[in-house]
């Protein structure tokens, strides 16, 4: 019996048979797929060696006493496009972190009768006491601002991002 | 009209080996997809040491992918002889 040649039978002449994906263009399509995986693995590991360790300065943020308990006090830090928050928790603790949710970067809010950030975009929660993720979808901790005192001022001298 | 005749055993046994190899491509895939989103996600956190690790294995994965797809590819040609 004679059969057709393959390309004959892979490209159909009738425009009803296109809608059909074989085997092979199906794996092929797995394939590229993977390769485009791949690409952004490497894409990570030349970012990764690229992005040099950042250097904190220190910046004065707020006065000490300027803060009520339960209040706040937004800022920028280490850069004008990196929003963080300082909250005074109580009477003698104050604690900052980056204001982007780890999800999605939505701005976080405090909630002072929980002692909890809150992300009202997907509903994430954070604690105030050390950033970590008490609820919703976020993965890792709030970056926590790091504070030092000097006299009145409160400086921020860099970020601890979390974890381990 | 012709009748449909069940498809003869080479062609059979061919079908199965390429349905087992395209399970293997898929279920490879979705490990590198975990791979990419968790070392994207570990990136974000500041630990870079994962990406090398991370980049050999998704380069292993895709590649053995490709020769899973070349096996497909022998199979096809072989099956439609």
């Amino acid at each position: 019996m004679r059969r057709d040649p393959l390309w004959r039978e892979e490209i159909s002449i009738f425009s009803a048979d296109e809608k059909y994906v074989n085997r092979r263009q199906f794996a092929k399509f797995l394939v590229l797929t993977s390769i485009g995986m791949f690409v952004g693995n490497l894409w990570i590991l030349v970012k990764s060696w690229l992005t040099k360790a950042p250097a904190y300065p220190l910046r004065a943020i707020a006065k000490i006493g300027e803060i009520p308990v339960g209040g706040v006090k937004l800022f920028s830090y280490p850069t004008s496009a990196d929003p963080c928050i300082l909250v005074r928790t109580a009477e003698n603790e104050l604690v900052a972190y980056s204001q982007k949710c780890t999800h999605l970067s939505c701005a976080v809010y405090y909630v002072h009768q929980t002692h909890q950030f809150e992300c009202p975009c997907h509903q994430g929660y954070f604690s105030a006491k050390d950033g970590r993720v008490l609820q919703g979808p976020p993965q890792r901790p709030l970056p926590r601002i790091l504070l030092q005192q000097r006299g009145d001022d409160l400086i921020a001298a860099g970020i601890d991002l979390g974890e381990a | 009209m012709e009748p449909l005749t069940p498809p003869p055993p080479t062609q059979r046994r061919g079908l199965t080996a390429i349905d087992g190899a395209l399970a293997l491509i898929a279920i490879l895939l979705i490990v590198q997809m975990w791979l990419l989103t968790a070392t994207l996600e570990s990136l974000l956190a500041g630990h870079r040491e994962a990406a090398l690790p991370s980049a050999i294995a998704s380069g292993l994965l895709a590649a053995a992918c490709f020769g899973l797809y070349w096996f497909v590819r022998g199979v096809d040609r072989e099956v439609r002889k």
